[in-house]
């Protein structure tokens, strides 16, 4: 029996993560179609939020709200990752829909600027980065309304950005030339953030040893995910989503502001990537590419819950978080202590989490041949878009 | 209003083009800093390690030391060869932490920068993948970094430990003071996996016993299988041999903290692979109470190793940490000088002739190189303490490096000596 709790909380502990670094995947690939690869680097953004607001209250006059700086974060990472989905959204995503392969490599491309950005961002750089964006938006309004009407006035319009980013890029030299301004704020290495005391324990319960970081991921997953249902079924703006997602010309022509409702999308679906972020700093290290180590698994939950099915990516992740914990735990041997000598070396054998890994992945592949929409294929009209 | 707008852009254009130059300007200044002084030529070596991925959390600070040993060679007036002074100059790759990347980059470095020698790696399997390039084209590759044994190229220099200077003795001092059952946790490299087989055979002749082992894809962070079979394995505690790499170990003390398999509930843990660089990433209250295995301590108390964690700070800032890779990388580089002037030539290959009995006082203490292309090593176990440090437990002195294990069945009684002249010397039957 506490084996089956056992491997039940583990499994669950496992699946929990997934589920909650899918979601926000699930919400923006499932709903929009969009293929997102920079929900890793979006998950980053959270995570160093979280960096950023443990080392605030580490000391100074908000110190004593030290011990739930990682409540704290939640909210921050929200907006520091939505927003700046917000802003994917509104310079890159908005201008491939309905193009899966470009906006795959455009949002890969993003990845990899963000990865950059945090390893290089320094007061300097950002400084820079502001007059550009400054300078390109206010300089076309300096040049005088007759010339826009002319041909050439092209050339002011491409012109005014590679002014301002020869500008910005020049600002940053000069900024950078002081050593204070220089230095980079998180550089290439990776970054420590320590969880608060309190997660660092662990409660024993029927048998079962359960660390707190673990349960309360599960249960920030938990909320997550009847915020984010209550959102899509029960509010104003999560019922248009959905009519957008059935047929999007019909709720364009019904009033619908579909630019609108795509924008908005985006911005929970990142919100959610960096609240995920601030849960994984409980488990393992931040650092530029810790994206990379999640992206690849968020995609597999998803595809496997069956695309634009929240219920789908829930039993997608915590099947996948029970099974490589059974898979690579060994506990089928427990189980089953007398089981033919030729099975025991092949459950042996893959028993080690790597083995495990693979051999999930191999199953994965196995189970998409027979189903290959998914635990839940999308029904009806949505199907056929 | 036209016109007024058009004089606001002419003014911003004049005041945007004075900003482009100054910046331009400074650009060129800062370029022509360095000017030679005192320098007969120059001799460019490469610096290849990961500053980028997964690796660059403990590859940073290698490639600083190297940066630093050359900085002083080069004030001290470079290497002198037959009365000319020259001057290093080092060229910068980023091996990204990707294997592939560290081959095309040595091809890159040798091919069109025509280095001397390259500085570079740090796990196995980059130095697995570099390993084939500087054979073809018979270069020569300093490697700082302890690993596995069971190579001996001529075309590699190792100054790290091999699994006899710090893996054998540490597993050792577990079974005489800590208990014989041992789990042994590592990434799934060539690295954990060859420093495991040697461990085991070690544990059979020793009368340790084996308990469980598993291996974790580099980068992963989900270690709950891991620490469900450690529970099983070592209900009562017991200790835990750790060849982790990279950030996993970030995930693994973490989780490991919350489950309670921490030093205060009886489970001793030895780490191969974190050093006072690691753990001041991960967090001393992670580590605290847990063993390491190194031949270079920060708090390794002789005037040298004071010394050259002063000048590492004073140079990088007085937050960072010196360790043993750093201390390995900081020697080679002295060692491949020493090499060049005694052979008086920068030529790899005159170089390699002259490198073995090349000694150094390194801030570990007096290195010299052996014939079989690695150095002999102090022998250190340290505990990882509130600040970050390691107390020293104990000092079991300096040890000859064994390429070829002697532990391990397939390569009992090779041996390695590339001052023989015979075709075989990289392994033969003693």
């Amino acid at each position: 029996m506490s084996l089956f709790l056992d491997t039940l909380f583990n499994g669950l502990a496992i699946g929990s993560v997934l589920v909650l670094a899918a979601l926000g995947l699930a919400v923006v690939f499932g709903l929009m179609g969009v293929i997102n690869m920079a929900h890793g680097e979006l998950m980053m953004l959270g995570a160093y939020t979280t960096f950023v607001v443990q080392n605030l209250l580490k000391s100074g006059p908000l110190e004593g709200l030290f011990p739930i700086y990682i409540l704290i974060s939640i909210p921050l990472a929200f907006i520091v990752s939505g927003v700046a989905g917000l802003l994917l959204e509104a310079t890159v995503i908005r201008r491939l829909y309905g193009r899966p392969l470009e906006t795959l490599l455009a949002t890969w491309g993003v990845s990899l600027i963000l990865q950059q950005f945090v390893r290089s961002v320094s007061t300097a750089f950002v400084l820079g980065l502001l007059l550009t964006a400054v300078l390109g938006l206010l300089l076309p309004r300096l040049i005088p309304s007759n010339w826009i009407m002319q041909r050439w006035a092209l050339i002011f319009k491409v012109g005014n950005w590679i002014l301002a980013t020869l500008l910005g890029v020049g600002a940053a030299a000069l900024f950078g030339s002081v050593r204070l301004l220089d230095q980079a704020w998180f550089s290439a290495r990776n970054i420590d953030v320590t969880a608060p005391e309190w997660l660092r324990g662990s409660i024993d319960y029927a048998g079962v040893n359960m660390p707190t970081a673990r349960l309360f991921i599960i249960i920030l997953t938990l909320i997550s995910l009847i915020a984010v249902n209550w959102f899509l079924q029960k509010s104003v703006w999560g019922i248009r989503i959905r009519a957008v997602t059935q047929n999007r010309s019909m709720s364009s022509c019904l009033g619908i502001p579909t630019e609108s409702v795509d924008a908005l999308t985006f911005l929970v679906g990142s919100g959610l990537a960096g609240v995920a972020g601030v849960a994984v700093t409980l488990l393992g290290s931040v650092g530029p590419n810790l994206g990379g180590n999640y992206i690849v698994d968020c995609f597999m939950v998803v595809v496997l819950g069956g695309v634009g099915k929240l219920l789908g990516t829930v039993l997608a992740a915590l099947g996948i978080g029970v099974l490589s914990y059974v898979l690579g735990s060994g506990s089928l041997l427990l189980v089953w202590p007398t089981m033919p000598a030729g099975l025991n070396e092949l459950i042996t054998f893959f028993a080690t989490t790597s083995m495990a890994k693979v051999l999930v992945f191999v199953l994965i592949v196995v189970f998409l041949q027979f189903r290959p929409a998914g635990l839940f294929p999308p029904k009806g009209r949505m199907a056929e878009v | 209003m036209a016109p007024i707008r058009s004089n606001k852009l002419f003014i911003r254009a004049i005041s945007g083009t004075t900003a482009i130059a100054a910046s331009l300007s400074i650009v060129a200044c800062s370029g022509e800093k360095k000017a030679d002084g005192g320098f007969d030529g120059e001799v460019k070596v490469g610096i290849l390690h990961s500053r980028s991925g997964t690796m660059a959390i403990s590859e940073n600070t290698v490639a600083e030391a190297e940066l630093m040993a050359i900085d002083e060679i080069n004030a001290k007036g470079g290497v002198v060869i037959d009365g000319k002074k020259l001057k290093i100059v080092p060229v910068e790759e980023d091996g990204a932490s990707d294997w592939p990347t560290f081959a095309e980059k040595s091809k890159k470095l040798i091919d069109s920068d025509k280095v001397a020698v390259v500085f570079g790696g740090w796990t196995s399997a980059s130095r697995k993948a570099m390993l084939p390039v500087y054979e073809a084209k018979d270069h020569f590759l300093f490697y700082p970094i302890q690993y596995e044994g069971q190579e001996c190229s001529k075309n590699i220099f190792y100054s790290g430990a091999t699994p006899n200077q710090q893996a054998e003795p540490a597993v050792d001092w577990l079974l005489k003071n800590k208990g014989k059952d041992f789990f042994l946790v590592g990434s799934d490299y060539v690295y954990p996996r060859t420093a495991n087989t040697i461990m085991k055979e070690q544990l059979k002749a020793k009368g340790g016993k084996l308990v469980g082992e598993d291996y974790l894809p580099l980068g992963n962070t989900e270690v709950a299988p891991i620490i469900a079979k450690i529970k099983q394995a070592l209900p009562n505690g017991g200790v835990i041999v750790n060849t982790l790499n990279g950030d996993s170990n970030v995930a693994f003390f973490k989780q490991m903290k919350a489950a309670g398999i921490t030093p205060a509930n009886k489970y001793s843990i030895m780490s191969f692979s974190i050093a006072e660089e690691e753990i001041a990433a991960i967090g001393p209250e992670y580590l605290e109470g847990t063993y390491a295995a190194w031949n270079y301590f920060q708090s390794l108390d002789t005037p040298a190793s004071k010394k050259f964690t002063a000048d590492f700070k004073a140079k990088y800032g007085d937050k960072r940490v010196t360790n043993d890779p750093a201390e390995a990388a900081y020697m080679m580089v002295y060692l491949w000088a020493a090499a060049a002037e005694k052979a008086k030539s920068v030529d790899d290959n005159k170089v390699r002739e002259a490198l073995i009995g090349v000694s150094f006082d390194a801030p570990e203490g007096k290195v010299t190189v052996q014939p079989n292309h690695h150095v002999d090593k102090l022998v250190l176990i340290g505990e990882v303490q509130k600040d970050g440090m390691f107390k020293i437990l104990e000092n079991q002195g300096f040890k000859k490096p064994v390429a070829w294990n002697q532990y391990v069945p397939e390569t009992k009684g090779y041996t390695c000596d590339w001052t023989q002249k015979r075709p075989d010397a990289g392994k033969y039957k003693m």
